[in-house]
C-alpha cells in the first residue's frame, strides 16, 4: 500500500519532459486574435496574393484540360490496351492516399487523446476534403463519358438496370462518396464554434451576417457543448474505421484482380500504411511553409513537425515491409508470372522507375531516424518531397508496370503518358492548392476553441471551485471593455 | 422602460472570468434550488454541463439508430437489386454473395451513423436558431472568446427579480445583467 501510495506520489511530481503543444505567453484573446485575424485582415498579404495567382493558374489548366478530354474523349490521354488504367487511376489512388493524413490526425489522434492534434486537425481536414476533391475527378472523368456518371449510383431507371454490387469499382464509389461526406460533417462540425467566434469578433457587418450563418446561432451553450462532444467522438470513431476501410477498398480494385502484381493479400494494410505516409508527407509539405508565414510557430510547433516525422517513420517501415513482401511473394509464390512481373519491375524498361521509388520512399527518408535532421525544416520538407514523389511512383509501379506486360508476351505493350495527362495531374495540384490559399485566407486554419482547452488557464481547478463555493465572494467590478480584432 | 417591460425578461446573466468560479457559481446556483439555468463558454467544459444537471444526452442512441438503418438498407438494398430486381447469373454463383455486400453494407452503416450524430447533435441543440435572446446582452460576445456566463431563466419557478440579481452577484459575478427576450 505505502508503495502504491509513493508511486502515486510519484506520478503526480510527474512533470512532462516534452515542449507545450502551445508556445509561452498565449492566452485566450492572443490565440484569437493571432488565428482570427488571418481571416478578418482587411486586404490580402502580397505573398498571398503571388501564390494565388500560380496555383490559380494550375486550375485554369486543369479546367482546360477537362473541357478539351470532354470534348475529345479519354484518347487525348495516354491509355492503351492493355495500359487501361494509367495516369487517371495514380493520380486518384495518390490523392485519396493524401487525404488519409487528415482523417488519421483528426479522428484517430483524438480517440488516443494525444492533444497535439489540435493545432493541426482543421489544416489536415481541409487537405483530405480537397484531396478527395481531386482524386474523384480521375475515376468520374476516366468513364470516358462523365455525363453518365449517374450509373454509378443504385438509381431507379426505365430500363430496371441495377449496379453491380459484386464489383470492388463499385464499393468504391460508396467508399469514396461515404468518405468525402462524411469528412465534410467532420469538418463542418469542428468549425461551427470557430465560425462563433469569428462572428463575434468580426467588426465589419458582412462578415458578421457570412460567419453568423456558417456558425447556425451557435452560442456556446454548456448543453450543446456536451452533446457536440459527443457527436464529434462519435464521428471521430466512426471515421477511423471509415478512412481504414477507405483505402482498403481502394487496394481491393486492384488485388481482386487476377492481374500478377495486383493479386495479393498484402494490399490492404499496405496501402493504408502508403497512405497515411504519403498524408504526412504533404501536411508537412503544406504546413511548413504555412506556419513561417503567418507566425503560427507557437501552434504549430517543432514537437508537432517531430511528430508528424515519426509517424512517417513508422508508416515508412511498413511500407517498406510492403515492397521487400511483393518481392517475397512473388518469388515463393513459385508461379513465372509472378515472378516475371517481380523481375520485370526491378530490371525492366521501367526498371529504373522502381529504384526511383525505392530510393524516394525507404532510402531518403531513414535520415530521419536522427534528431537532428528532425530538427531541421529543411531537411523535412526535402524529405517530405521525395515522399510525396516516392509515392506517386509506387502507383506508377503497381498499376502501370503490372498492366504492360501480363501473361500473354503478345499483348505486352509500353505506355506513354502524353501532355494532357500531365497538365492534369499538375492541374489538380494546382486545383488542391487554390483550395488550400482559399481555405487558409477564409476560414480559421487552426480550431481556436479547441487550442484555448490546452491553456494551462481553461481548465477547472477544484480547489479553486470550493473556494468559490465556500462563500469567498468578491465584489463586482463591473464590465471590462470588449476586445475588438480585424483590422 | 416600458417598451422592455412589453418585451418581456428572458432572464438574468451572471459573466464570470475563469472557468473554476463559473462551475462554482453553476454548483451553487443548481444547489440553491435553481433549474431553468443554463451556462456558457468559449470552449468545451464538462463539469460546467454536469454542474447545471445535464448528464446524458441522446446523441449516441440516434447515432445507433442511423447506424442500424445504414446497415439494414445498405444490405436491403444490395439484397433486392441483386437477388430479385435485376438477378445476374453469373457462372452459377450465388445471388445472395454475401462476402462481396460486405463493403457497401459497412459505408451505408458508417454514413447514416454519421448523419445521426451530426444532425442528432444540430436538431436536439434546436441549431439552426438566428436569434436567440442571449445575443442581446451586449457582453455576450465574449461567451465565444474568454468569458464565462451563467443564465437563470425568468420562467423558472423560484425565478424572482431582485432576489435572483442579488444572488447571482453574490456568486462573484462580473456583472448581472438583464436578458431581454
Amino acid at each position: 500500500m505505502a508503495e502504491a501510495a509513493q508511486a502515486i506520489q510519484k506520478k503526480e511530481e510527474y512533470v512532462d519532459p516534452r515542449p507545450p503543444v502551445v508556445g509561452p505567453g498565449q492566452d485566450f484573446n492572443s490565440i484569437t486574435r493571432k488565428i482570427g485575424d488571418i481571416v478578418l485582415m482587411r486586404g490580402f498579404k502580397k505573398g498571398w496574393v503571388f501564390g494565388f495567382a500560380i496555383v490559380f493558374l494550375g486550375s485554369i489548366m486543369l479546367f482546360n484540360t477537362i473541357a478539351y478530354l470532354v470534348l475529345e474523349g479519354v484518347g487525348i490521354w495516354g491509355n492503351s490496351i492493355p495500359v487501361a488504367w494509367a495516369f487517371d487511376i495514380i493520380n486518384f489512388v495518390w490523392w485519396i492516399g493524401i487525404g488519409h493524413a487528415g482523417t488519421l490526425i483528426s479522428a484517430i489522434l483524438l480517440l488516443l487523446r494525444q492533444s497535439w492534434r489540435n493545432s493541426i486537425n482543421r489544416f489536415a481536414e481541409a487537405m483530405t476534403l480537397f484531396a478527395v476533391a481531386c482524386a474523384g475527378l480521375f475515376p468520374a472523368l476516366h468513364t470516358g463519358r462523365p455525363w453518365m456518371d449517374y450509373y454509378l449510383f443504385p438509381l431507379p431507371n426505365t430500363m430496371g438496370m441495377w449496379p453491380n454490387f459484386r464489383s470492388p469499382l463499385m464499393w468504391d464509389v460508396f467508399a469514396v462518396s461515404t468518405y468525402a461526406t462524411v469528412s465534410l460533417l467532420f469538418w463542418f462540425m469542428g468549425l461551427i464554434p470557430d465560425f462563433a467566434t469569428m462572428r463575434d469578433t468580426a467588426r465589419k457587418k458582412w462578415q458578421k451576417v457570412v460567419f453568423a450563418m456558417l456558425a447556425l446561432g451557435w452560442r456556446g451553450d454548456a448543453r450543446h457543448w456536451h452533446r457536440y462532444e459527443t457527436a464529434y467522438l462519435l464521428l471521430a470513431g466512426l471515421s477511423t474505421p471509415l478512412v481504414l476501410s477507405v483505402h482498403t477498398i481502394v487496394s481491393f480494385d486492384f488485388s481482386t484482380g487476377i492481374v500478377p502484381g495486383w493479386h495479393a493479400t498484402i494490399f490492404p494494410p499496405y496501402f493504408v500504411a502508403g497512405a497515411v505516409y504519403a498524408g504526412f508527407a504533404m501536411v508537412l509539405t503544406l504546413a511548413i511553409p504555412v506556419r513561417k508565414f503567418y507566425g503560427l510557430e507557437d501552434f504549430i510547433t517543432m514537437r508537432h513537425i517531430r511528430n508528424c516525422c515519426k509517424v512517417m517513420l513508422a508508416t515508412g517501415l511498413i511500407v517498406a515491409y510492403g515492397y521487400a513482401m511483393e518481392a517475397f511473394f512473388g518469388w515463393y509464390s513459385g508461379n513465372t508470372y509472378e515472378l516475371f512481373m517481380m523481375k520485370n519491375r526491378m530490371f525492366g524498361p521501367y526498371g529504373f522507375l522502381y529504384w526511383l521509388l525505392i530510393l524516394c520512399n525507404v532510402v531518403v527518408p531513414w535520415i530521419l531516424w536522427s534528431k537532428k535532421m528532425r530538427d531541421n525544416l529543411t531537411v523535412v520538407f526535402i524529405v517530405c518531397m521525395f515522399i510525396n514523389v516516392g509515392m506517386w511512383l509506387e502507383r506508377f509501379v503497381i498499376i502501370v508496370m503490372s498492366l504492360n506486360r501480363d501473361f500473354n508476351p503478345a499483348a505486352w505493350r509500353m505506355y506513354y503518358p502524353t501532355v494532357y495527362d500531365f497538365t492534369m495531374f499538375f492541374g489538380t495540384v494546382g486545383f488542391f492548392l487554390t483550395l488550400m490559399f482559399l481555405f487558409i485566407r477564409f476560414v480559421p486554419m487552426i480550431p481556436i476553441f479547441e487550442m484555448k482547452t490546452l491553456l494551462p488557464e481553461s481548465k477547472v481547478d477544484e480547489s479553486k471551485v470550493e473556494e468559490h463555493v465556500n462563500g469567498k465572494e468578491t465584489a463586482p467590478i463591473g464590465t471590462s471593455p470588449l476586445p475588438q480584432f480585424g483590422d | 422602460m416600458t417598451k422592455q417591460e412589453e418585451k418581456g425578461t428572458y432572464g438574468l446573466m451572471a459573466e464570470f472570468d475563469s472557468p473554476s468560479a463559473i462551475v462554482a457559481a453553476a454548483r451553487r446556483t443548481y444547489e440553491a434550488g435553481y433549474r431553468r439555468i443554463n451556462a456558457y463558454s468559449p470552449y468545451p467544459i464538462e463539469e460546467l454541463a454536469e454542474a447545471i444537471g445535464f448528464h446524458h444526452s441522446l446523441v449516441p442512441l440516434v447515432t445507433l439508430i442511423g447506424g442500424v438503418l445504414g446497415a439494414l438498407g445498405g444490405f436491403g438494398l444490395q439484397y433486392w437489386t441483386s437477388a430479385i430486381a435485376y438477378p445476374l447469373n453469373v457462372g452459377g454463383r450465388p445471388l445472395l454473395s454475401l462476402p462481396a455486400f460486405i463493403p457497401v453494407t459497412f459505408e451505408c452503416t458508417i454514413l447514416l451513423a454519421s448523419f445521426g450524430a451530426f444532425l442528432g447533435n444540430l436538431l436536439m441543440n434546436r441549431l439552426p436558431q438566428p436569434y436567440h435572446p442571449v445575443f442581446n446582452v451586449p457582453s455576450f460576445a465574449r461567451a465565444s472568446q474568454d468569458r464565462y456566463f451563467l443564465c437563470v431563466k425568468s420562467d423558472d419557478p423560484k425565478f424572482n427579480d431582485a432576489e435572483t440579481r442579488a444572488f447571482l452577484a453574490g456568486l462573484g459575478a462580473k456583472e448581472v445583467s438583464n436578458v431581454e427576450s
